[in-house]
Parts: C-alpha cells; structure tokens; sequence
C-alpha cells in the first residue's frame, strides 16, 4: 500500500463531501428570516387607520417594548391569532402596533369591530411597500423591537400559545 | 394482482442478477475463449422480466388500477389515456423502474455487441453492471416500490400535475435516462478494464458506440426538457442552472469530454487513466445529480416528492461507489507517459478536456455550494443564473475560438498552423458584428466578443463542409455538423439576449398599453371548459405600430380539478424571426392582470442550431452501425 | 509574425468596441435576480404573488428615486438575507464559490503545460 500524498488527499476530500451531505440531509429546506434580528427598525411614516395623523418610528421610542403586528381583513391566519393577540395586551399590557396590510379601510374597521381591538395603535400599509422596510414577506407577521428599535425576535406566521410565553418571558 | 405481478418480476429479476454474477465467476475459471451461452440466456431473461414489469407498471395505470400505490399517488381515472402512460414514468417510482430498465438492457446489449473483445473484461463488466443492477433494484424493492399495494383500494387517485401533462413528458425522461443511465456501462466497462488490464485502442473501441449513444440521447434530451420549459413553465427563459438541470448537465460535459479524449485512446493510445477517471466519473455525477435532486436537499423548481430516507440510501450507495472506483483506481494505476507537442491535435484535445472540466467545476460548484454554506456557516445562499453567466461567458470565447482552430490541426505536430485562413476568418467576423450594430442596434463588449468567436466558429465550420464535397469523409462531416450547430447556438443565443424585449405591467380587461414600437389591447376574458381542467382565456390584440402587424395572442390562466392546481400557459406565437410570447397572471383581490409580453427574436433558430449538434452524434453513429453490419 | 497577428486583433477589437454599448438598468433584469421567497424556485420576474407584486412596487420606486443596482440588492439583502438574490455576494462566506472555478482553471492550464513540456524525441 504506497503512502501518496494525492490519494491520503482524495479520500479525505471524499469523506468531506460525503459528511457535508449527510448532514446536509438532516437541515430543513423552508427559509425563513427569523435569524434575522438585532438590526434597528428604519425611519418610517405611515398614517393610522382612524385619524388623520402620521406616525414615526419616534412615537415607538416611548414604549419599553412593542409588537409590531401585520395583518389584513382578507387574512385567514388572522383572524385565528388575533385571541392571542388580545391575550397579550390585557394580561400582559404589550403594546401592540398593528400595521393594515394591503386593505381596505372599511373591511379593517369591521375585522376590529367584530373579534375585537388589540392595537394601541393601528396604521395602513395599503401598497405593501413599507412592510418591505420591515422585512415582512407574508401575513401575518409580527416583530418584538425594544426601546432602542431594535428587533429582538421575529414571529413568522400566526402567533400561538408558545409566542406568547416567549414574549412573556422577553418583556418581563 | 397486477401489484403482486410486477413486485414478483422485480424480485425474478434481482435472482437473475445474482445467478448471473455467479455465473460469470464460474465462466472465468473456463479457458475457453468463448463467453458461455448461458450468460447469454440469462442476460435475454434478465432484460425480459423487467421490461415485462414496466409494462405491467403501464398497463396498471392504463386500466387505473388504484390498489398499485403509485398510479394511486399519480394518476386519475378522467386523465387523458396518452397521460396515463405517459404518465408512468413522470414521478420517482416509476421512473426509477426505468432507470433500471435501461441499466439491464444496456448490460445484455454489450455483452451481445462486444463479442470482439477480450473473455474476462467482457465478464467483469457484466459482473459489475449487475452489481448496480442489484443495488437499484434493492432500492427500489425497500424504499421506492411502484407496485406497492395499498388496502382498502381507494376508489379515484390523486391525478398528475397538470405541468407534466404536456407531450414532452413521453420523450423527455426516457431520453436522458438513456444518456445518463447508459453512462453505467462504461462505468463498469471501465472498471473491468482496469482489473483485466484490458487497455488502449481496443478499450476505447469497445466503448466508443456506448459513449456516442449515451452523449446524442442526453443531449437531446436536455435540449427537448428545455424547449419543454419555454412552452410550458410561461417565464420565456429555457435554462434556470437550476439543481435538475444542472444534474443533467455535469454528466453531459464529463460524456463530451469523453467522446473527445477516447479519440487519443483510439487512435495516438494515450490519455487511458484519464479516459478511465472520465468513465468513471460520468455515471458516478449522473448518479449524485439523482441525489441531489430526489433526496430533498436541494430547492428546486422541479420537484419530485421528497423524502430523507431516499436520499440516505442514495448517499450510501453513491459513497460506496465512489469509494471502491476511487480505490481500484489507484490500485490499478501504472505510470503513463505522454508525448504531445504543442500544436497538435492530441494538445487541443486535451485542451477541449481542459475547458469541459472548467465548466463541469463551475455547475458542480455552483449547485452544491448552497449545501456547503448552510452546513459549515449556516447562512443559506443562492446560487442562480447571474454566477453561472460571469463565470462560465467569458470562457465561452477563447473555447469558441479554439474549436474553430483545433480540428484542422494534424495530429503530431504542426509546422504551421493555417494563420491566413483563421486571420481572414476572424476580420470577417468582426465585419459581420459591425454590421449587426449598425443594422439592429448595438451591445456590450462581452456580447460581442462572444458573438465574434461564434461566427469564428461557425465560418471556420461552413469552410471545412465545403471542403469536404471533394472527399467525402463522415467522420468530419459528424464533427463538422455538432460543431457548426454549437456555433450557431451560442450566436443565436447571444442575438436573442441582446435584442429581446420584455414588458412587465399591470392591466384590466378592455385597458390598452401603449409602447414605442408597438401596444397592447386587452380585449377579452372568456371562460371555456375542457375534460380536466376550467381556462380563462385572455384576449390580446398586439399592433406594431411601424408596420402596423397585427397579432392575436389568448394566454390562458388554468383551474385544474384533480390534483387542484392552477397554471399559466404562455401563448407564443413562433415565426422564424422570432417569437412573441404573452403571458397572464391574476393579481389576488383585484380586477387588473399581470401581464408579462415577451418578444425574443431567432428563438426557433435556437432549438435548430442545438437539435444540429445532437444530429452530428447521430450521422456519426450511423457509421459504425455501418461498420459492424460489413 | 505573431506581433503582427497581435496587433491585427487589437485593432479589430478596438475599431469593434467603439461601436459597442452598455445598457442602462432595467427593472426587469433586478426582478429576474431577486428571489421570490413564499414560492417555488421562481424570480419576482416570473411569480404573481402578493410579495412579488410588491417588491416589484419597491424596486421600481428605488430606481425612480436614482437608486444603482447594488444599493438595490444591499437593500433587500439586509431586510431578507442573502437568500433573495440570486447572485451570490462576494464576500468572506462565499470566497470559495467565486475562487474555485478560476482554481480549476488555473491548475488545469498547469497541468497541459507541463504535459506539453515533456515532450518526448
């Protein structure tokens, strides 16, 4: 059995393919952003849904920490995490900012009327542009920022009974 | 029944494999020269059984017999009969049993045609093409069963995606699974030359066939899965680079390699270990592409259902196979010497080695680099058709300019290379690129040098077919042929880029859109109803407003009941200038479409100029059919 | 001799690139480099979802507004990762990706060379 470097050297360089693989296996394939925090939310302006007034990101500056929650009336999803979404703001006083997402005005106010309003705020997004800023590809989506705007953990898809004891354990 | 039927033959059809690897042991310890004619028997019963079961695989969806799992899982009693059989082979199961289909057939053929060749080499390659055999259809057996059977028998199945109900399907499949399923008997043949030290010229020869066949089927067979996407995927594009695709492209560039390096074999006796590694290395990337693609690593346009467990059993396979070739290999190597001056053709041959190598480097990387990253730094990155275009283009042109030059080398050596010919040949080209700029309109530097060197090519190709009305030769001819076709390819290609327009914009029906050249009028929406599936078609009335041309084009947006699915189909009008295309989308909670229009000159010049390639592999095949029947 | 053939091709080139011209930024050609990230395997050029629609919206805005290409892509790279445009970055992570065909290259070239050279009588 001759010792040479270049066959000690494709065999290792096999075996390292073939691990990457393996493991590469095991990985789930669905992406997601929800790696993607720690960055501060950009200046934003956009105006609420029931007054005739414009927010920034400045108003959200007051609160120790906010959930920025995108939703539309036309959302199934929705509707199924907005009991969670009361849930945290009457017992544990989160201040939720809901962003209207690609909706119209009267169908949004008869979406809170009926199921209820968890919002201390709520603005409209009718193109979808400003989500961008936010890094939101879908509905529902929300996104916990702290004093300092800055993103702390993202949720993808409707909120659920385990969110709510992570937001919990985050905001205490 | 029909379940029980097809398993059983599946099973008989293993046996045989392990009588006939038995067999053969016994046959080497014969002295006689001659392979026994039991082999020949068993190979016969061998192919018969599991063509016979792929017919009963056939047969079970023809008549929708839904207690066999997959025409279950694939098919649906109203679908179309040339669908139901098409249909068999268009998910992993059933193209799995293919795959070994042609695995065995393959086996039996070279051991009928090869009687020329040395007794323990024809063996050894029949041992080893039945060790795949085997391990395939273990796989098949344990993991991916077509004739699986399901109880209580469901009464309706799930349908086939209505994207593979297009005719394509019936030629698309079977023709790469011939090109990169038949790359496993030069793989074997490959293995048993090293062990049987069955070298040189007969090597070369005994494959040579082998190579050609599997090289113009995978050929043709990428270009039909392309022209399938442009009709039918509705983007207007006709290559991705993604993984799929890629998988049937890095064995293609290993085969065309091959093809070129078995010719210093043949005929200067040279090259062998790397004409082995080629062989090697051809069914071993076919083999990862089916991996890659069916074990759920990879995302992918094209998906097959998928599943984790598949891909361990592939990945155990496909390592072992790696790892005893790697290792007979070098077991096997003794020292080669070389002996090639610089201005031969045995140089430029190697150098078409060279730049097949690059670019097979390239696609590899480029499609498996996305696993690299995800495993070793948990970022997930996208590797897409801009990386494969800076890459790979800019070597596109010495390539080109080489081909142009290279095949009127001598082999040996070349006291001149024809500079007066290839100079006149290069100012003509740079003549004719100018007049394009000043005829159609002008492009970048790079679109240029690329469009250059493929009229170098091209000229350098018309020139040498002239010159061989005086002495005919089919050998050139075949050479000539694949080499003008790439050359008209990649200038087709080029033009098509760089003159094609593209207008993507939001419209409601009645709404007209106004452009420099021409508008577009969205005249109608109708609804009409066909066996599976409801269409809205969408009536577009295109002007152009020099010649005032009028066209018609009716894009239709598909609502397919079983499986519940919806598809845009593109409409394209195809005229030998070029082709308008129109496509429709809805645009959720609103009245207005989104309409993409598309008009992309010389695309049927396209598919001509890549079908011509495969077409010089075909003439070249006729000779030595013509050859073996003297 | 061989300066003579140099020459002759520098000026062809030369006379060839004046003539030539490089495009201005098309949106479509973002669109086609940009990933549409709730499908499967399709560009924001090629998909009518809802996220598609608007990243068109948005790009085309960042074009009126006199946004370059890159400012474009390192935009959208920071709000969804590296994962939406289609060409890899050159950067740390994917040095490999962008050295290793050229490496190939190199080594091959190498290799020939010194094929060539042990030229035999």
């Amino acid at each position: 059995m001759k010792f040479s470097f270049s066959k000690v050297f494709t065999y290792l360089f096999i075996f390292f393919i073939i691990s990457v693989f393996f493991i590469g296996l095991k990985k789930s394939n669905i992406y997601d952003t929800k790696n993607l925090i720690n960055q501060k939310i950009n200046d934003f302006k956009l105006p609420a849904l029931n007054q005739d007034s414009v927010i920034t990101d400045f108003n959200l500056t007051k609160n120790n920490y906010t959930l920025i929650n995108f939703w539309a009336s036309w959302c199934l999803p929705c509707r199924d995490e907005h009991i969670y979404l009361m849930t945290l703001k009457k017992e544990y006083d989160l201040k939720i900012l809901g962003i209207n997402f690609k909706d119209e005005k009267k169908n949004a106010v008869k979406f809170l009327k009926k199921l209820g309003n968890p919002y201390y705020l709520t603005l409209v997004d009718d193109t979808g542009k400003s989500s961008v800023n936010f890094g939101i590809y879908g509905i529902p989506e929300s996104i916990l920022i702290d004093k300092e705007l800055k993103i702390i953990k993202k949720f993808i898809g409707p909120i659920n009974q385990t969110n709510i004891l992570e937001i919990a354990n985050i905001i205490k | 029944m029909l379940s029980n039927i097809g398993t059983t033959l599946v099973v008989f059809t293993l046996f045989i494999s392990f009588f006939i690897i038995n067999a053969s042991f016994v046959d080497l310890k014969n002295t006689n020269k001659l392979v026994s004619k039991k082999l020949y028997k068993f190979s016969l019963l061998q192919s018969t059984f599991i063509i016979v079961a792929f017919f009963t695989l056939i047969t079970s969806f023809v008549v929708s017999d839904f207690s066999v799992i997959n025409v279950f899982q694939n098919s649906h009693s109203t679908k179309p009969l040339f669908y139901k059989i098409v249909g068999t082979w268009g998910n992993h199961e059933g193209s799995l049993l293919l795959w070994i289909n042609i695995l065995v057939i393959f086996s039996y053929l070279f051991l009928l045609y090869n009687k020329n060749s040395k007794k323990n080499y024809r063996l050894y390659t029949l041992v080893i093409q039945n060790l795949l055999i085997i391990v395939f259809l273990v796989f098949l057996l344990i993991n991916s069963n077509p004739f699986s059977p399901i109880y209580p028998v469901p009464v309706e199945g799930l349908g086939l995606n209505p994207i593979l109900q297009d005719p394509a399907l019936a030629v698309h499949p079977p023709l790469l699974y011939i090109g990169f399923v038949g790359s496993s008997i030069y793989f074997s043949a490959a293995t048993a030359s090293l062990l049987t030290s069955y070298k040189g010229k007969f090597f070369a020869a005994s494959i040579k066939s082998w190579v050609l066949i599997s090289w113009c089927f995978q050929t043709l067979g990428i270009i039909v899965g392309s022209i399938w996407a442009y009709y039918e995927l509705g983007w207007g594009g006709f290559w991705f680079w993604d993984p799929v695709e890629n998988a049937s492209l890095l064995p293609w560039f290993v085969i065309t390699a091959l093809m070129h390096s078995i010719i210093l074999l043949e005929k200067r006796d040279t090259a062998y270990h790397w004409t082995i590694i080629l062989c090697l290395l051809a069914f071993t990337l076919s083999v990862t592409g089916t991996f890659l693609v069916r074990s759920g690593i990879l995302n992918s346009v094209h998906t097959f259902a998928n599943d984790p467990s598949r891909g361990l059993y592939m990945l155990f396979f496909l390592s072992v196979m790696i790892l005893s070739s790697v290792s007979i290999f070098f077991k096997k190597l003794t020292k080669e010497s070389y002996n090639f001056s610089t201005y031969s053709k045995e140089t430029l041959i190697l150098v078409n080695n060279w730049f097949m190598a690059f670019f097979l480097f390239t696609v590899l990387i480029g499609t498996i680099y996305p696993i690299f990253s995800e495993v070793l730094t948990e970022t997930k990155v996208s590797v897409g058709p801009p990386y494969y275009n800076i890459v790979i283009i800019p070597l596109l042109i010495p390539f080109l300019l080489l081909m142009a030059i290279g095949p009127n080398m001598s082999w040996v050596k070349n006291n001149y290379i024809n500079y007066k010919k290839n100079i006149l040949i290069f100012i003509l080209a740079v003549f004719i690129n100018v007049a394009i700029y000043i005829y159609f309109g002008s492009y970048s530097i790079l679109s240029s040098l690329i469009i250059i060197s493929s009229l170098c090519l091209i000229l350098s190709s018309l020139i040498d077919a002239i010159k061989t009305k005086d002495k005919f030769n089919i050998v050139n001819f075949s050479r000539i042929t694949s080499h003008l076709g790439f050359g008209l390819m990649i200038f087709f290609i080029g033009i098509n880029h760089n003159f094609s327009i593209e207008k993507d914009f939001n419209l409601k029906v009645g709404e007209e859109r106004n452009f420099k050249d021409f508008k577009i009028n969205f005249s109608s929406l109708d609804i009409k109803e066909n066996k599976n599936y409801k269409a809205i078609v969408g009536k577009f009335l295109i002007t152009e407003k020099k010649s005032n041309n009028k066209n018609i084009l009716e894009p239709e947006i598909r609502i397919y009941n079983k499986p519940e699915t919806l598809t845009y189909e593109a409409s394209i009008r195809t005229k030998f200038s070029s082709d308008t295309y129109l496509t429709m989308s809805n645009i959720s909670r609103s009245d207005y479409y989104n309409i993409k229009f598309q008009k992309k000159p010389f695309m049927l010049w396209i598919w001509i100029s890549a079908i011509l390639i495969s077409m010089g592999g075909f003439i070249r095949l006729i000779k030595i059919k013509k050859i073996n029947e003297i | 001799m061989k300066k003579t053939i140099l020459s002759i091709f520098c000026f062809f080139i030369f006379v060839d690139i004046l003539f030539a011209n490089e495009q201005q930024i098309k949106e479509i050609e973002i669109y086609k480099n940009l990933r549409c990230l709730v499908c499967q395997g399709q560009s924001i050029a090629d998909s009518n979802s809802d996220f598609a629609q608007t990243i068109k919206l948005v790009v085309k805005d960042q074009i009126s507004n006199g946004k370059k290409k890159k400012e474009i892509y390192d935009f959208l790279v920071e709000k969804y990762g590296e994962w939406i445009v289609y060409e890899p970055r050159i950067n740390k992570n994917n040095f490999f990706l962008w050295f290793l065909p050229y490496l190939v290259l190199v080594l091959g070239g190498f290799i020939i060379a010194i094929i060539i050279k042990k030229k035999g009588t």
